[in-house]
């Protein structure tokens, strides 16, 4: 047992990993048992993960050193500093690939059923774990060019993803094409930072980096590279238009996943404010750039979502609005970073809320994108003008969308009032005007998913959907899972608040916490 | 007691509690609603839905589609929703300026302050 | 003797990358200002290495009065050409797919998913 748990990091990527290059192998096999293998390769992931929660949220970090023994081995010139690949997962990071596992391993389960009318499932499944594989990686690793490479892996298997169903219509494709382009400028924007810190400080550690850190004027370039280009990653306006054409053109468990894999690059974005910076930056200028991203993807995300006919496009819109709140609540964390007084007043609970609504987003925008592929499944459409009346048929689905709904909508007991909850009440003590159009983007999110619910389920009965039944076992299971997370969570978030997302935030404030359990010894 | 109360920025909430009233209320509306008037005329012009005066012709056909729901919300703000759907083209040298526009906007605020 | 002198060939390359990428209309050419972007990051990761008057960096300890140029950018790069083929590979195909759907390579017409 205590084997397992020192390897734990290493078996969480390798595992994923090795299951991508057997498909294959299987699928040559028998074809029919691909995706429970699948499911049952992920599910073992995610039991490792929930291992490593339990005692990383208890306070101890792991870490895991690649080719060593320990992180502060002397090489023979007597030169002693971490140079082996570590990864250094805390309580922060294993929040992250909490969100991470659970996701991929409903959409595994979810695909069973829903990619079952589709050939050459064997790359869909080999393409899905590598982007589990490439989500961990990112979100464990605590060397910053090891972050380059899975960040690299996670898009290039999540483009082919988007455009594998461009045998029919060539709009898949269109959106691989955009998703590949931007992807392709930040990761090599994110290069170009991690040559600038190897050629001041000759370390790639992220630990030691920080330990290190001078605040030069290269080091001011790589930030403002490093921001800009996460915080497109993670889909904020001005820099979102390709999250609706990627969102909307993917098979829907692939966008579930999608949407985990944007969160990721959000935690990276989080990761180098806090724990590679922390006060030695300006902090007020980037709370503040941090904020007015944040304010203008709320309000543009959901203005724009009101006019759309394609539900998924909606939905993916909603994505950029709920991203907005969480780079909200984070940006006041930031900006009140160097005053004491303030962030024990409001800013630690501001920063709750951000990285809360990280996880209820996860959960909650799963379960509608979910939703819209049972009703895509069943009708073969995605537009709204051609449904209608499909409540009298599918009823699970439409209460699994009202739960959905309720719950961006911030509709108390659900999650996403606890997490908005607390993003009002702290973001108000900083500046009343910011919570104000906080809770005016909250009604426009209940107005538009109230048109989708209309347009979709309620209504008379239309012709051709007259014979349509429920969606298999597989999906519903899928379905019903996130909606058990989402209303316990909504019923106990004190405990979800005091277990996991208070140790999370306190791991990134501390940036002594984080370069300490590398550097102890020295 | 131990109710398990999450603290927010100014206040505490609880679901269970909120649900526990809800539960509470509800009850009690339903049943001073159940006092009420509970006679009508089956069959008459007092079971048909109120169309401002005009008569309805089928359900099919008084079902407001999608993407003229919002009607009303939409026109009132045309002045901010033209130029807005005009930025999103869906070109993507737009994407990669949008990028660099940022970038710059950002350089020039972060390398001043 | 070299001074400054392959910085400012990164800052070309990966000026004239990003205006590929904003002003060329064909699909191949934005593939081109990919390219040219990450072979200015990775002559800018080599060029960190270097050290003036230094030796190959093929020794332990390398011998009396000499310097070696620093290895890992060398590795850094290495790792980067590679998946820079990954992702050339995989623009080029996306590419081929949609001239075959769409008919046309003109990144005016090839936008069916707009507002």
């Amino acid at each position: 047992m205590s084997s397992i748990m020192t390897h734990a990091p290493a078996l969480v990527i390798a595992f994923p990993l090795l299951a991508a290059f057997l498909v294959p192998v299987v699928s040559r096999l028998n074809k029919k048992i691909l995706g429970i293998f699948v499911a049952v390769v992920l599910g073992f992931t995610l039991l490792i993960t929930l291992l490593m929660a339990v005692r990383i949220l208890s306070g101890n970090p792991l870490i895991y050193v690649f080719g060593g023994s320990e992180a502060g081995l002397t090489l023979p010139s007597g030169y002693t500093v971490p140079i082996r690949i570590i990864f250094h997962i805390d309580s922060m990071g294993i929040f992250m690939g909490l969100i991470t596992a659970i996701v991929s391993f409903l959409g595994a389960i979810y695909s069973i059923a829903f990619m079952d009318k589709h050939s050459g499932l064997e790359k869909y499944y080999a393409l899905l774990l590598l982007l589990a594989t490439g989500m961990f990686g990112m979100e464990f690793t605590g060397d910053i060019f090891n972050f380059f490479v899975f960040l690299e892996i996670a898009s290039i298997a999540s483009v082919a993803l988007i455009a594998f169903r461009s045998n029919l219509s060539g709009e898949p494709a269109e959106a691989g094409f955009k998703y590949m382009v931007v992807s392709s400028i930040s990761a090599l924007m994110v290069l170009f930072a991690v040559g600038l810190f190897y050629g001041q400080y000759d370390v790639l550690n992220m630990a030691t980096i920080a330990s290190v850190m001078k605040f030069t004027q290269l080091d001011k370039i790589a930030l403002i590279l490093l921001v800009t280009v996460l915080a497109m990653k993670a889909g904020s306006v001005p820099m979102h238009m390709w999250t609706p054409d990627a969102y909307s053109e993917a098979p829907a468990s692939i966008t579930m996943i999608l949407v985990a894999a944007s969160q990721a690059s959000l935690y990276a974005l989080f990761r180098i404010i806090f724990s590679l910076y922390n006060i030695t930056l300006n902090t007020i200028t980037i709370g503040w750039i941090i904020i007015i991203l944040g304010l203008l993807s709320m309000f543009i995300g959901v203005t724009m979502a009101i006019i759309q006919k394609d539900i998924k496009r909606l939905m993916a819109y909603h994505a950029v609005s709920q991203t907005g709140y969480m780079l909200l609540g984070v940006g006041v964390g930031i900006a009140v970073l160097a005053n004491p007084i303030a962030l024990e007043t409001f800013g630690i609970k501001a920063m709750e809320g951000g990285i809360f609504h990280i996880m209820n987003h996860a959960m909650y925008k799963g379960l509608l994108f979910l939703t819209a592929g049972a009703l895509f499944y069943r009708t073969g459409t995605r537009n709204l003008n051609k449904m209608g009346g499909l409540g009298n048929n599918m009823i699970y689905t439409a209460i699994f969308f009202i739960i959905g709904a309720a719950a961006i909508a911030g509709i108390p007991p659900f999650n996403g009032f606890a997490s908005k909850l607390i993003i009002y009440e702290s973001v108000f003590q900083f500046n009343p005007l910011l919570s104000i159009i906080a809770m005016l983007v909250s009604i426009l999110t209940l107005a538009s998913f109230v048109k989708v619910f209309h347009s979709a389920f309620l209504g008379p009965k239309m012709e051709q959907y007259k014979d349509v039944k429920e969606v298999p076992k597989s999906m519903l299971f899928a379905m019903g899972a996130l909606a058990c997370i989402i209303v316990l969570f909504g019923l106990f978030p004190d405990l979800v608040v005091k277990y996991i997302v208070h140790p999370a935030v306190m791991a990134l404030i501390n940036q002594s916490s984080y370069t300490a359990v590398i550097l102890g010894g020295m | 007691m131990n109710i398990g109360l999450l603290e927010t920025g100014s206040g505490n909430w609880n679901a269970i509690i909120w649900l526990i009233m809800f539960i509470i209320i509800g009850i009690s509306a339903i049943w001073i609603r159940s006092h009420g008037e509970d006679q009508y005329k089956k069959n008459t012009d007092q079971t048909k839905p109120f169309l401002s005066g005009n008569r309805e012709i089928s359900k099919e056909d008084s079902h407001v589609g999608a993407s003229h729901i919002y009607w009303g919300f939409t026109e009132a703000l045309k002045r901010y929703y033209k130029p807005m759907v005009a930025l999103h083209t869906g070109n993507i040298n737009d994407y990669s300026g949008w990028i660099i526009l940022v970038m710059a906007i950002i350089f020039i605020i972060v390398g001043v302050s | 003797m070299i001074g400054n002198f392959p910085y400012l060939a990164v800052a070309l390359l990966i000026g004239l990358g990003i205006y590929t990428l904003i002003y060329k209309r064909n699909l191949i050419k934005i593939a081109i200002g990919i390219t040219l972007i990450e072979n200015g990051v990775n002559l800018f990761l080599i060029t960190l290495g270097y050290r003036k008057g230094a030796i190959a960096p093929i020794f332990t300890q390398a011998p009396e009065g000499l310097k070696m140029v620093l290895p890992t950018p060398q590795a850094l790069t290495l790792t980067s050409i590679v998946i820079g083929v990954a992702t050339t590979a995989l623009i080029l195909s996306v590419a081929m797919i949609i001239f075959k759907k769409y008919g046309t390579l003109d990144t005016d017409e090839v936008r069916r998913l707009k507002e």
